[in-house]
């Protein structure tokens, strides 16, 4: 069968499911025709079939309007097709045309009396700034600065008066550059060339913007470049239609849209789930090994690493990873820790679910860890049928379709619109900065001689404290997530660590660690309990952020002194070894502990108090609060 | 040949026109379904240039004034390519 023939075959199947009533199902036939046709033709039967579905979907409603300098009406559908398969039932109003200026200028116009939601504002470059597009070589620089006066301000009283008139979003369009500047080459190299122009008219545009709430940029001229400056226009079109864009290119003006309009109707991915082998690196680890696996700067394995870095970004817009894949977690697990081509580390990763079972569980195994809904979740993975398996039993999951290509893997992350954000809230912001203090750490670390330089260069200061009903959850989340530096892999939860901290005897103590890049919050544990003259440690974990930095030495240290201020001669302590925690295997040694004895659970190790201490190192600022003493 | 393409326009007209395909014939024009409005005809030009992989001219698409015209016209440009 034809393409064609399928797509036909799948419109009828889709009005079959609407006849015998089960939306989900006529709504998943509706996507794939969609998926596989996203052109004219096929808009208005998506939109009609939608329609159909309103009040059994849950469908998000959102009014836009559209005020333009050229003919848009052909996008209009398209639009509304790519919505309603995003979950938005979008109406729209297209102002009149050229008449975008009094539209938004005057209160009383129909823009306004529709209440917008958003407002889109597709002004051409040959519409706003004639004299810069096509007369550009006749102007002296004095006018050339003039026009680009009259524009910018012109753009600035748009938006002041939009703002003034409406609370919705205003999305507007950057001025587009020229095919081919009037003075050829000569134009790079003139301060008043003719792209430099438009480009400052965009810088000005960028700055009126940022003053005001929910105004955005669209950055229209980079869409066209993106897609080729000269095949985007349609000349022909446009002289008898005043249509600029050519067929081909509407649909990605629908969707560039989209991406303003799909985080502003909420309908966002909070977490990207990521299948591994052939995703996240090319092959099967299970079979070609860590060492067979592509994954690197060369060919091939330099398409992942690539998906990896869009990740990555991702995570910089405080978007969460997970892990959902069918692998034997050892496997998985050493190519995360070790595999030097990996761009993305275990910490990167909010939630695992590295099994053999199915992938429908292991995503609201997920949502639900994460605590976000699972129509919060988008999901990554090379396989079709677990694709088709999670669109049909998790419909409300953003399901992301990869070519077969791996080179364009990185693209489908990078076009999604869910992962949009229109700006970063504070708490976006704050792990942006964590992970920008992290790379800045690493830089440091490379540039001294010594370690000790680097530790003085950190200036960290640490504060251990005992246990507070505010720190509780922190402390039983270290327990239950630290693998690496943790002695003990004991997991506790909320309740049993606080019926520890009453017993008599017991100590729970938690570290804090700033330094000069900042606030690394609650990152170690330790728990103690004293018994005739032993203290013994029954847990000790640093989190892997500042595993090397010798603030598990200062931990030790509080410790220490603390027991022997109670009177106790001996500190000692179990090492468990699991599967992770080989770089906390030394911490004993390293320490002066002895060993005392092994058996095939672990090794148990003292250190006797009365005959030396464990000093805090000297480029530390210890502050031990109150409580821990006793 | 002719039934094949005339039938594809009918069911892109439909389409884009919203109407049933059984309202579409060889001699419907903008007089006899009523969204066949200036817009609509250039989503009806858009789309058959994308279907049939063919350039039309603004006279062209000036002169697409019945289907069963536009079947032939689209005939014409497809037997002057070479495939």
């Amino acid at each position: 069968m034809s393409h064609t023939e399928n797509m036909l075959g799948l419109r009828g199947e889709v009005d079959r499911r609407l006849e015998a009533g089960s939306p989900e199902a006529s709504a998943a036939g509706i996507r794939e025709l969609w998926r596989n046709q996203s052109e004219l033709a096929t808009a208005a039967f998506v939109c009609s079939r939608f329609e159909r579905l309103r009040g059994k979907l849950p469908l998000t409603p959102h009014r836009t309007a559209i005020l333009r300098s050229f003919t848009v009406e052909p996008i209009v559908p398209l639009l509304r097709a790519e919505a309603f398969c995003a979950g938005i039932d979008l109406s729209v109003h297209i102002g009149d045309f050229n008449a975008y200026s009094q539209e938004i200028l005057d209160s009383s116009s129909s823009l306004y009396h529709f209440t917008p939601n958003s407002v889109i504002l597709a002004v051409r470059t040959p519409d706003i700034a004639p004299d810069l597009w096509t007369q550009y070589s006749d102007l002296s620089s004095e006018q050339v600065r003039e026009a680009c006066e009259r524009v910018s301000s012109s753009l600035q009283r748009f938006i002041q008066a939009f703002r003034e008139n409406s609370p919705a979003a205003l999305i507007v369009h950057n001025l587009e550059q020229p095919v081919r500047p009037s003075s050829g080459v000569l134009d790079a190299q003139s301060e008043t060339g003719q792209a430099e122009a438009i480009r400052q008219i965009n810088n000005e545009l960028r700055r009126h913007a940022g003053a005001n709430r929910g105004i955005y940029v669209l950055d229209y001229d980079a869409l066209i470049a993106r897609h080729g400056r000269q095949s985007w226009q349609d000349d022909r079109k446009y002289l008898t239609a005043r249509l600029p864009i050519s067929g081909d290119n509407l649909i990605y003006v629908s969707r560039e849209w989209l991406r303003f309009l799909v985080p502003l109707s909420g309908k966002i991915a909070k977490a990207l789930v990521v299948d591994l082998d052939n995703t996240l690196w090319g092959g099967v680890v299970g079979e070609d090994g860590v060492t067979g696996i592509k994954l690197g700067p060369e060919y091939p394995g330099a398409a992942y690493q690539a998906l990896q870095r869009a990740m990555l970004d991702l995570t910089r817009r405080g978007i969460l990873l997970a892990i959902c894949s069918k692998n034997n977690s050892e496997d998985a697990m050493e190519v995360l820790e070790k595999h030097p081509g990996m761009l993305l580390r275990p910490e990167h990763f909010a939630a695992m679910r590295i099994n053999w079972n199915d992938k429908v569980q292991g995503l609201r195994e997920i949502a639900s860890e994460l605590n976000i809904g699972t129509d919060s979740l988008a999901f990554l993975d090379d396989n079709p049928v677990e694709r088709e398996q999670v669109r049909a039993s998790l419909p409300e999951v953003t399901v992301l379709d990869l070519p077969a290509s791996p080179f364009e893997y990185p693209a489908v992350v990078r076009d999604s619109p869910v992962f949009e954000r229109l700006s970063l809230s504070a708490e976006d912001e704050q792990r942006t900065a964590m992970y920008a203090v992290q790379r800045e750490r690493a830089k440091g670390e490379q540039q001294f001689q010594s370690k000790e330089d680097f530790y003085r260069f950190l200036e960290q200061e640490v504060e251990v404290a005992a246990l507070a009903p505010e720190t509780l959850s922190r402390i039983s989340q270290l327990t239950q997530k630290t693998n690496q530096f943790n002695l003990t892999t004991r997991r506790y939860t909320e309740q049993q660590i606080s019926a520890m901290s009453r017993q008599a005897g017991w100590n729970v103590l938690s570290i804090r660690v700033r330094d000069r890049f900042g606030d690394q919050g609650l990152v170690g544990v330790a728990i103690t309990h004293d018994a005739r003259d032993t203290c013994e440690i029954d847990t000790f974990l640093m989190s892997c952020r500042v595993i090397g930095r010798t603030v598990e030495t200062a931990l030790l240290s509080v410790l220490a002194k603390a027991a022997s201020q109670r009177g106790r001669t001996r500190l000692a302590g179990y090492f468990l070894p699991t599967r992770k925690n080989a770089p906390a295997q030394n911490f004993y040694s390293q320490h002066g502990f002895k060993l005392e004895s092994e058996n095939g659970e672990g090794s148990l190790w003292a250190f006797d108090l009365t005959r030396q201490a464990i000093p805090c190192p000297d480029w530390i600022d210890l502050k031990v609060t109150e409580g821990v003493n006793h | 040949m002719t039934g094949n393409v005339l039938e594809q326009v009918r069911t892109i007209a439909s389409d884009i026109f919203s109407v049933p395909l059984a309202n579409i014939h060889n001699d419907s024009t903008p007089e006899t379904i009523e969204s066949w409005d200036s817009i609509q005809h250039l989503s009806l030009a858009l789309t058959l240039e994308e279907k049939f992989s063919v350039q039309l001219s603004p006279e062209e698409i000036e002169r697409m004034r019945n289907i069963g015209e536009i079947a032939k016209l689209i005939e014409t440009k497809l037997q002057a390519t070479p495939n």
